[in-house]
């Protein structure tokens, strides 16, 4: 680089830069937090919905699966897993069952743990399953296949 | 070695390198049960490997920077580390947490863990990357803290330079960061966009304050350049990084309820950002090239010239390839991410603490260099985990291409499953590749005994 550009000039373009696109960036996160309420529907969020997302998160679920597309990718996507697995007309029957019935112990396949849910908390996963496929994602993901 | 007191960094890199070989063991138990996928269930499932393999990451580079930080700040500042006492009971407290965290998700089941350590009252558990246990959690903090403290106080009585600010900067930033993994809010969509403050502002924002700093300090003394040079060079890259990297923490918003508009400042910003990389790999063949002085360590040279190459490729161009919003829309969640992962991960961080390592280790056991032969066995090792993270990177991308076509083009596509049996091939490749990385790393490990020739003397 040329005599003519120092290095206090680099170092006043390094602060002045972090600083700027720093303040862009809370203004930006400003401007999402007022218009997430329309597109996460949080008044959705039940005490069931609340419930199932912890247990989503003590069994880390997110360690294979994907949900709305960030986890790990040695399960299926599972943000609209309730929408693929037949919505209202059997999705929650579909989610209680499958996760009953793990590991399938089909040698050579990927397993599943069996995590002992009982009853309310099988709802409470459905609840939050439901709850995130009714989330505004932009069309993501591209089919029902997720 | 100049500093008394840059010893206490030896115990640092020792316990970075040893965690690493724990990293790629359960990398290859992954690897495996991607093919074989009931391979040691129930034992350890496959979430449990993947978070002890991420975990492990995470610390050993941890355990690399800090190692960094205590080696490279009394040389910066010319004056001794305010207490290396301190420095040494910070180690013995952050190795004792990570090893009981990692004890913990192997022997408990999670549930069970969250529940023993007090989950319930702050929930914060679960979530990739940050799977830590509450106490875990608080601990990083504790150490982080007195990391700082440790450091900040040196500086204040030494030297300033721009290395040395920089770097403090880049830990500060990383302590300031974490915090927000104490914030999970039971509304996804939240959770998910500040969860992306501590995971997207570390490892694009600074922790490349940290990057840059090491590699100017390597550059500095293995080539002799001015410093004034290379510290301009260094405020260049760090400001491109910030400049590019914190809006384009965007391009994590593009599919998870955030607003349509961050499609838009996520695409432009964030394929902005490979020039600060690019401007590494100039940067470092530049000095290199410019040199003023022949040093003795070959290997730490290489180590260098291979960051600056190897974080362009894996951050900036596998990060470019999936980051604009209409090819991510494909590509969001898919084994193209992982490929990414990969060679990003190693490019830029693994390659620049071993940089480090290889820079100052043999200093740290009183000699310049190494001999011949032992540099030479960790050039090999060099070649050996960089071909095999390249090969790692193009199995996964070939995956991922595939999986997505399979499963999210066309008008029949397949589900999940049924697209992963058929790429199964890819994953044969990648475990394969996985292996000649382990050779790399036992040869890495191999040539720090290597007790053939003479070492260049202090």
């Amino acid at each position: 680089m040329s005599e003519t550009f120092t290095k206090a000039m680099a170092r006043n373009i390094f602060y002045g830069g972090a600083v700027f696109f720093f303040l862009l960036f809370l203004g930006l996160t400003f401007d999402s937090m007022k218009a997430l309420p329309k597109r996460d529907h949080r008044e959705n969020i039940t005490e069931s919905v609340t419930r199932g997302k912890l247990i989503w998160e003590t069994r880390n679920c997110v360690g294979c699966h994907t949900i709305l597309g960030e986890g790990a990718y040695f399960a299926p996507e599972l943000g609209n897993v309730y929408k693929r697995r037949g919505g209202d007309n059997g999705g929650a029957e579909f989610i209680k069952a499958w996760i009953q019935s793990q590991p399938t112990g089909v040698p050579g396949r990927r397993q599943m743990p069996q995590f002992h849910l009982n009853d309310q908390q099988l709802e409470d996963m459905v609840q939050f399953l439901k709850w995130t496929s009714e989330v505004n994602t932009g069309t993501w993901p591209p089919n029902i296949e997720g | 070695m100049q500093y008394k007191s840059q010893a206490v960094a030896k115990p640092y890199f020792i316990a970075a390198i040893a965690l690493f070989v724990g990293q790629i063991l359960f990398g290859l138990i992954m690897g495996y049960q991607y093919v074989v996928g009931d391979f040691l269930f129930p034992a350890i499932p496959f979430n449990v490997a993947r978070m002890v393999h991420t975990n492990l990451l995470i610390v050993w580079l941890l355990f690399g920077f800090m190692g960094a930080a205590y080696y490279l700040i009394p040389e910066e500042t010319e004056t001794e580390l305010y207490s290396p006492k301190l420095a040494l009971i910070t180690f013995w407290v952050f190795l004792a947490a990570g090893a009981l965290t990692i004890v913990g998700y192997l022997m408990v089941p999670y549930a069970t863990l969250a529940a023993m350590t007090g989950n319930d009252l702050l929930p914060t558990m679960g979530r990739e990357f940050l799977e830590q246990p509450l106490p875990t959690k608080l601990g990083i903090v504790v150490v982080a803290l007195s990391l700082l403290f440790n450091i900040s106080m040196t500086v204040l009585k030494g030297r300033k330079t721009s290395i040395s600010l920089v770097l403090l900067l880049g830990l500060w930033g990383l302590a300031v960061f974490f915090l927000f993994s104490f914030y999970n809010s039971h509304n996804l969509v939240l959770d998910k966009y500040f969860w992306w403050w501590t995971v997207h502002l570390w490892v694009e924002g600074v922790w490349e304050l940290i990057l840059g700093a090491m590699l100017a300090f390597v550059l500095i003394k293995i080539t002799g350049v001015d410093r004034e040079v290379i510290e301009k060079w260094l405020y260049v890259i760090i400001a491109m990084t910030l400049i590019t990297g914190i809006i384009g923490t965007g391009h994590h918003y593009f599919w998870i309820g955030t607003p349509d508009y961050w499609q838009w400042f996520g695409s432009v910003f964030s394929a902005l950002e490979p020039i600060p990389f690019f401007m590494m790999t100039v940067f470092a063949f530049n000095m290199v090239n410019r040199r003023r002085r022949e040093h003795p360590n070959k290997a730490a040279t290489l180590w260098a010239l291979g960051t600056g190459v190897m974080a362009f490729l894996g951050a900036g161009v596998w990060g470019f390839l999936h980051t604009l919003a209409p090819v991510n829309y494909y590509t969001h969640g898919s084994q193209i991410t992982a490929a990414h992962g990969h060679m990003a991960f190693y490019g830029a961080y693994v390659m620049v603490n071993l940089t480090m390592i290889s820079y100052a280790m043999p200093m740290l056991r009183g000699r310049t260099a190494n001999s011949g032969p032992a540099q030479t066995m960790e050039m090999w090792s060099f070649w050996l985990m960089t071909v095999s993270i390249v090969f790692i990177t193009l199995f996964l991308t070939a995956a991922g291409i595939l999986q997505i076509w399979l499963q999210r083009m066309g008008t029949n596509p397949m589900g999940f499953m049924d697209a992963q049996d058929q790429v199964r091939l890819f994953y044969w490749l990648r475990e394969i590749a996985g292996f000649v990385f382990l050779t790399g790393l036992v040869l890495y490990i191999w040539s720090f005994f290597c007790k053939k020739g003479e070492a260049v003397k202090a």
